[in-house]
């Protein structure tokens, strides 16, 4: 087994108007090299905070455990240090900034990311011809490199806008936190494209999602049950398909 | 810890990032004794040679100034100003006259280096006029070292074009009659309290003349800034534009960090006749103070265009950073039928620094326009207020106004006010006002990290995204420029 992504008994909690809530209560996980798993559970089961603590959002206090990534304390990097090591999120509610040339932030971002990587920067013109090459795989129109980032975007645009970007910065573990949501068939058919074109031995992914729908496009290597901050269940593909019929509640009763 | 608060103190610490351009030249001042008396005036008008006229101008100015009063309205607070305690006259003391750049003191040339000044413009300053002059960037030099212009580039094309492009002592000499109708003619030497001193004292400023159909052929250029300790710097700026002529203007400026605060008070007029364009560019970046706001300049300035002529149009485009107190206004005054007045600005207060800024626009005939887009950023304690007013006479029919005034807020103890006045008196006169104020988000930044970016350049880049529709009326190298003072204030301000 590799040290690509571990994660141990770990605990985060938030704080709500004053009182600390706990959200994880000790998350075990392993991701290998080169696999991609699914976490899949019912609403506020702490799905969207793993993937917030991994990706290094303030907001959480991590009170116990510990996450490595590529032998690294993740959780003593900032959130750009992750990114620069390799990892992305693609958000279930992608942020807009206005006023923010969609494609000058790409282009500041990728180059961010691969000085901290020590690359060479891409000049305007490789930019250009990198990113038309991924908007044409994602049909997106070019028109939505001219505007403000995620501003006035549909629902689909944002989740594609957001495949984009985990193209472009090339991350070696991406977290899908429901990108799933809000897309229609033939759009969701695009993201997974997206996603799947990236699969090989140095590319891992963390799908979260609700709905069994996206692992029939993106088939998992393994399949992770969450429920009340723990996981609950792990096993393959298989298990989307039962919670698709039989929903949660055996798992939460064997948990019991 | 809670985001907000790591946020804060990030913001706290950047803030404590030194004044980048705080460094003096070291060069020998010719320096009047302190105080200010109809002495001193006349020192000044002697100094430079002027005719009786205008020294007899600068009297009457320096006697109304006596009878008024400083204005209390602005949202700004200081320790009282004591005018006596300031010297009103310094100039480097000079060979007879550079008549060539060579002449021109290397440590000059060096201040304008750490200014940051584009280094087409430095080799402008430090090089020979001349045979490439064509492969350079076509903008013109006219460089203010405390009160003297030492360097004018260009000259030549200028005059080819039939422009001229002088200091304003200069002009008082050999443009008197031009200089004699116009000063003060769109200021009035008794308009406010500021701009009586500035009439009374001023020692420099640009004097710029574009005659009928003439497009200047490049962009004008003057950069300011205060090198002496203790020296008012009251500058003042003519700018006269003749029918179906225009210029575009750019103004910018830093000074050395120092522990008195320094009163600036320049004066600004503008006339546009018919058809005539004007756009005036600013990017003002004083010394601010230090993280408690001493020592920071007082920058108490009066700007104001008049569209004369039909169709003609004026536009202000500001970025201002620095100074520990701004208190600013550059308007229009529409005369001419189908006028067109444009008002661009961006605000950044960080620490203790206080602006009080807007503009007026004074809509005086039929079918008027005017826009006003004003983006104001606060940081650390600092306050800023929009302060706008626009002006339907009963004679402007058809008139429009669009105005937007922005805020942002970066931090918790920083404020930012709008206060606009509005006033119609013709009822076919259409006025809209839009406001809004906004944060920088935790979501944002922490959506801009995690792509890589680092704090500072997401909010760089989210305040430059603020700015957008402001610095976009920049010409375009100092959009460059502006971005990067931006960015440096931001550093200084939240990052």
């Amino acid at each position: 087994m590799s040290d690509f992504l571990k994660i141990q008994g770990l605990e985060a909690r938030i704080d709500a108007d004053g009182t600390p809530k706990e959200i994880l209560k000790g998350i075990d996980l392993e991701i290998p090299k080169g696999e991609i798993h699914a976490i899949m559970g019912p609403n506020g089961s702490g799905k969207s905070t793993l993937s917030y603590v991994l990706s290094g959002r303030e907001d959480y206090e991590v009170t116990g455990g510990s996450a490595t990534f590529k032998g690294e304390d993740l959780l003593a990097l900032e959130p750009e240090e992750r990114a620069a090591l390799g990892m992305f999120l693609a958000f279930q509610s992608p942020v807009e900034l206005p006023g923010v040339n969609n494609a000058n932030f790409l282009r500041t971002a990728v180059n961010a990311v691969r000085r901290a990587r020590g690359e060479d920067e891409l000049d305007a013109v490789a930019f250009l011809k990198a990113v038309r090459a991924e908007t044409k795989r994602l049909s997106m129109s070019d028109e939505m490199l001219k505007r403000a980032v995620n501003v006035g975007f549909s629902g689909g645009e944002k989740k594609r806008n957001e495949v984009l970007q985990m193209r472009l910065l090339q991350p070696s573990f991406a977290i899908l936190d429901e990108t799933d949501s809000g897309l229609d068939i033939d759009a969701l058919r695009i993201v997974a494209d997206g996603v799947n074109s990236l699969r090989g031995p140095d590319f891992s992914a963390l799908v979260i999602t609700h709905h069994q729908r996206l692992l029939d496009y993106i088939v998992p290597d393994r399949v992770h049950v969450m429920a009340k901050g723990k996981i609950i269940y792990s096993g393959g593909p298989e298990v989307a398909k039962t919670l698709e019929k039989q929903g949660y509640t055996q798992f939460l009763e064997a948990a019991a | 810890m809670p985001a907000v608060t790591e946020t804060r103190e990030t913001v706290e610490k950047l803030a404590k990032s030194s004044y980048e351009w705080g460094f003096e030249t070291d060069i020998e001042m010719d320096i009047a004794p302190k105080g200010l008396n109809e002495e001193t005036v006349r020192l000044i008008s002697a100094r430079k040679e002027e005719p009786e006229w205008m020294l007899e101008w600068r009297l009457k100015a320096f006697r109304m100034w006596l009878e008024m009063k400083e204005p209390e309205w602005a949202k700004v607070s200081h320790p009282p100003i004591d005018y006596q305690d300031a010297h009103y006259f310094a100039q480097p003391k000079k060979k007879p006259g550079p008549k060539s750049l060579d002449e021109v003191d290397p440590e000059l040339l060096k201040t304008y280096a750490k200014l940051g000044i584009p280094l087409h413009e430095q080799a402008l300053l430090a090089g020979v006029e001349g045979a490439d002059e064509q492969k350079r960037m076509p903008v013109a030099v006219d460089a203010v070292f405390d009160s003297v212009s030492v360097a004018t580039t260009f000259r030549k094309t200028l005059e080819e074009a039939g422009v001229i492009f002088c200091p304003i002592s200069e002009a008082i000499r050999e443009h008197s009659d031009l200089v004699k109708q116009y000063l003060g003619s769109v200021v009035p030497a008794g308009d406010n309290f500021f701009a009586a001193l500035n009439s009374a004292v001023f020692t420099d400023g640009s004097f710029v003349y574009v005659p009928k159909g003439v497009r200047c052929p490049m962009e004008l250029s003057t950069y300011f800034r205060i090198n002496a300790r203790n020296t008012g710097q009251f500058e003042r700026t003519l700018i006269i534009v003749e029918e179906r002529a225009s210029v575009s203007y750019l103004e910018g400026c830093t000074a050395p960090q120092r522990d008195e605060n320094q009163l600036h008070a320049a004066v600004v007029e503008l006339i546009a006749m018919d058809d005539a364009s004007i756009k005036y560019s600013t990017v003002q970046n004083w010394y601010p103070g230090d993280d408690e706001g001493r020592g920071g300049i007082y920058n108490f300035v009066t700007k104001r265009g008049a569209c004369r002529g039909a169709r003609s149009k004026i536009s202000w485009t500001q970025v201002e950073t620095g100074s520990s107190i701004t208190w600013k206004y550059p308007s229009c005054v529409l005369a001419g039928e189908g006028s067109v007045g444009e008002f661009y600005s961006v605000a950044v207060t960080n620490n203790h620094q206080q602006a009080d800024t807007g503009t007026k626009m004074i809509h005086l005939a039929p079918n008027t326009r005017s826009t006003i887009i004003a983006k104001t950023i606060s940081a650390g304690k600092s306050d800023s207020t929009y302060r706008g007013l626009v002006r339907m006479q009963p004679k402007a029919r058809n008139a429009r106004n669009f105005t937007q005034c922005d805020s942002l807020l970066i931090g918790d103890q920083c404020g930012a006010h709008t206060v606009p006045y509005i006033e119609s008196r013709n009822m076919t006169a259409r006025i809209e006002h839009e406001a809004t104020t906004s944060k920088i988000s935790e979501d944002q930044l922490f959506y801009c990290r995690s792509r890589g970016l680092s704090e500072e350049d997401a909010v760089g880049l989210i305040v430059n995204g603020f700015c957008r529709e402001v610095l976009k009326e920049l010409p375009m190298e100092f959009a460059v420029e502006a971005q990067k003072l931006l960015q440096i204030s931001l550093e200084g301000s939240v990052g």
